[in-house]
């Protein structure tokens, strides 16, 4: 455990002394929960149509893929006429892109990334490396295979895509939510133990807490 | 002026090189700059001690990027390594696949046609043309300004359609091989990239107009962050980092590699070694590189091969020996060290590249005493790319 | 190249030199005397600029090849250090006091090689890998693809040929062994 995550005293700055129990004061302890669809179709339906007009994208780059986001958010390709847009923090998006390989270090953050955004959320796996290890299929600090890790719901191959590659895939994932398959929060929550067993067997020095959000 | 960071009024430091400060007093606060952060230079992070908002410790925290490179080429084949090397560096890949294609040519003596010499300098400054216009697109993005990035992302992606054009990919090319070049110029090439470089010319006028005329950006960004040029040596500056500060450092005409002899440049230098001055002298380099392609598709032999012809690769055995390579990328100098030991492996290879000691052991010495609203700034003005830190 | 060897060779004793190209020197020497060459490269030679700190690992002969490679700008000539060590506990002198970039160089050759630095900043820290619990990664020794194999769930399908047969079969499959 990390010495910051330890329960203690802390002064402030008018001197005041109180406790501060990080683990309980900053995070939950509780796992995620499943929020099903519990509305009538129409509903859902009307709801998964504007969840799918408004996908937000967390802006990190977790990757070598981040390169081909860029052109993405200029007139050329300009992903913002399907309500795409980038976000700089977890709690404004909904979809976490992880392009391209993702290091043991990295994957870490990404958890606590995808942990930190509101449900619902959607991750996009780019590149081959996500699907199979890509270039790095013998690295010893990639993970080779994201939906261990992560509920994925769409896959864009190629190393790296091309923007085009990338808008068929938002579209994709757009025809996807509207069709109210994009459960991936849902997934996560229900198989939540397995995968933080699958997270943790990579992350050998795991010091944080089990949720963290 | 006198830039130079007081460190009086700081807490001072203990024996083991940690700060002499009780964290919890409420005085203090660690913030962490990345590696999630719209304001970073790619997927790093600074862990920043902050008083107020002053900066008064900065440690840099880098291999959220690391695939180990140098481990996977030990174990593949002389040319099975060309897919991987370009993927070391990702805005300007090229320069992974000249040093190591330079580097194999020279251990194995394989001599390379004067055509092919000529498009690999070509494809180098083109390379470099693009890291630069990103460069100039997040200097200003750092700062507020977001229409430079959108004007130099327009004319980064006509660069590319003749990267594509030229290589078929768009980001990593793999066009340079050992022995040359993977294929001649198509047809119609050199007048479509002379295209191509009136549309850079004309949004680098628009760039200077916009973003180094604008008195915000200028408020902000002359007289911040000093490099003296006194630490050049100590640091191991580099490239225009180091040609800002007055030091007329630049491989190719220190060294001369391929074609640059034949070209007519001089350095860009300049004296002000504020991040002002260094967005200035990379824009001027950008110039420079437009009028460098010019020259080169000027004096470009039309005829002759543009490959070597090779061993088979399959097989193919350098006998032992050691050798280093280097050149001028867009951030400074770019080295490969190959080791062989006559085998069909390389035995070591080891990047140099210029963001490692820029943004480890001189951001985390510049960062001192600045605002945690210039950060982002001062770290972009350094032009670091994490993926050649850590490889 | 020549004339730098005779000039070192006055003040310390000197291993072999490998002349790899006009401007590019390999000198091998002994390490006690790694620091007072460094000093007079920098200070006398005018070799300021450190180029690059590496190491090779030779496990066949059971020694860590440290290189120190110093640049010399303006006279277009570069010159390599070479300093053999024992591979078993190695360790060797902090050069961060000459070029303080040094530290960076050394805190990446302790993680990826288990080489010490004793008295160099952070030396210790973690730099590149987190949790690491095997040898040092570009360590010979240690299987990169092993390692992969043991600790990463793999998707099925992947095929892997080894080039040369692949390509024999390709091209001439009439052909045999």
């Amino acid at each position: 455990m990390k010495e910051e995550l330890e329960k203690r005293v802390v002064k402030g700055p008018d001197g005041f002394e109180f406790e501060v129990e990080p683990l309980q004061d900053y995070y939950c302890a509780e796992a995620p929960k499943a929020h099903l669809p519990v509305y009538s179709k129409i509903v859902e339906g009307l709801f998964n149509w504007a969840r799918s007009e408004s996908i937000w994208i967390l802006g990190f780059g977790t990757g070598c893929g981040a390169i081909e986001m860029r052109p993405l958010m200029t007139p050329r390709f300009d992903a913002y006429r399907f309500g795409i847009q980038w976000r700089p923090t977890p709690r404004q998006a909904n979809l976490l892109m992880i392009s391209g390989y993702l290091s043991v270090k990295t994957l870490k953050r990404a958890i606590r990334a995808y942990e930190q955004m509101q449900s619902p959320k959607y991750v996009v796996g780019l590149g081959s490396c996500t699907i199979n290890g890509g270039m790095y299929w013998d690295s010893y600090n990639t993970i080779k295979k994201l939906d261990d890790y992560m509920p994925v719901d769409l896959f864009i191959a190629g190393c790296m895509p091309r923007p085009e590659a990338l808008l068929a895939g938002f579209n994709d994932l757009k025809k996807i939510i509207k069709a109210g398959k994009a459960e991936g929060a849902n997934k996560y929550a229900e198989n939540f133990d397995w995968y933080k067993a699958n997270q943790k067997s990579v992350i050998k020095d795991w010091d944080m807490p089990d949720y963290n959000w | 002026m006198n830039y130079q960071p007081d460190r009086s009024k700081y807490p001072a430091k203990k024996a083991d090189g940690t700060l002499d400060i009780d964290l919890t007093s409420g005085k203090y606060l660690k913030l962490w700059h990345g590696p999630n952060h719209p304001g970073i230079t790619g997927n790093m992070s600074v862990e920043l001690t902050v008083c107020g908002d002053e900066v008064i410790e900065g440690k840099v925290h880098v291999g959220y990027l690391h695939r180990g490179f140098e481990k996977l080429m030990e174990r593949r084949s002389f040319i099975q390594c060309f897919p991987i090397v370009c993927r070391i560096c990702v805005p300007e890949p090229d320069f992974n696949e000249y040093c190591y294609a330079a580097a194999i040519e020279e251990l194995s003596g394989v001599v390379v046609p004067e055509r092919a010499h000529w498009i690999r300098t070509m494809i180098l400054e083109m390379g470099r043309i693009n890291s630069y216009l990103m460069y100039l697109g997040g200097q200003a993005g750092a700062l507020g300004q977001g229409v430079i990035g959108q004007w130099t992302t327009y004319v980064r992606d006509l660069m590319l359609d003749r990267f594509e054009e030229l290589t078929g990919a768009r980001i990593y090319h793999m066009f340079i091989l050992p022995g040359g070049v993977r294929d001649d110029l198509p047809e119609g090439f050199k007048d479509r990239l002379e295209a191509t470089l009136k549309e850079v010319d004309a949004v680098l006028k628009d760039v200077h107009d916009v973003m180094f005329k604008n008195a915000v950006f200028k408020r902000r960004t002359i007289g911040v962050g000093y490099i003296d040029p006194a630490w050049v040596d100590e640091y191991g500056i580099t490239g225009p980092n180091a040609r800002a500060a007055g030091v007329a450092k630049d491989v190719r005409k220190d060294q001369p590699y391929l074609v640059y002899d034949q070209l007519d440049f001089e350095p860009v230098v300049d004296h002000g070694s504020d991040i002002y001055t260094r967005a200035d002298v990379r824009r001027r380099d950008v110039a420079m590189s437009v009028d460098l392609l010019r020259q080169i598709l000027a004096k470009m032999p039309n005829e002759g091969p543009v490959m070597a012809k090779l061993p088979n690769v399959l097989h193919w055995q350098i006998p032992r020996g050691e050798t280093y390579i280097r050149g001028e990328c867009s951030r400074g100098e770019y080295g490969f060290y190959l080791v062989t030991d006559g085998s069909r492996f390389p035995r070591r290879v080891n990047v140099r590249g210029p963001s490692y000691t820029h943004a480890m052991t001189l951001l985390e010495r510049m960062i001192v005493n600045t605002n945690i609203s210039d950060v982002a700034a001062l770290m972009v003005s350094l032009h670091t790319y994490p993926p050649e830190i850590e490889r | 190249m020549h004339k730098l060897y005779e000039n070192l060779g006055k003040i310390i004793p000197l291993g072999e030199m490998t002349l790899q190209r006009a401007n590019l020197a390999f000198i091998t020497l002994d390490r006690r005397y790694l620091r007072s060459a460094l000093h007079h490269l920098r200070d006398v030679e005018g070799y300021s600029h450190l180029v690059l700190l590496t190491a090779v690992d030779w496990i066949e002969e059971d020694v860590f090849q440290l290189t120190y490679l110093l640049s010399n700008r303006t006279a277009d000539v570069d010159v390599g250090l070479r300093v053999m060590l024992p591979r078993e506990n190695a360790s060797m002198d902090s050069i961060h006091d000459i070029w303080p970039t040094a530290a960076t160089y050394q805190r990446e050759l302790r993680e990826m090689f288990g080489i010490d630095f004793p008295g160099s900043p952070r030396v210790n820290e973690e730099f590149i890998l987190e949790g690491w619990q095997e040898i040092p990664p570009y360590r010979r020794d240690f299987d990169t693809k092993k390692y992969s194999e043991e600790n990463f769930a793999h998707r099925e399908g992947r095929v892997t040929k080894d080039p040369a047969s692949h390509m024999k079969e390709l091209l001439y499959p009439d052909r045999g062994q």
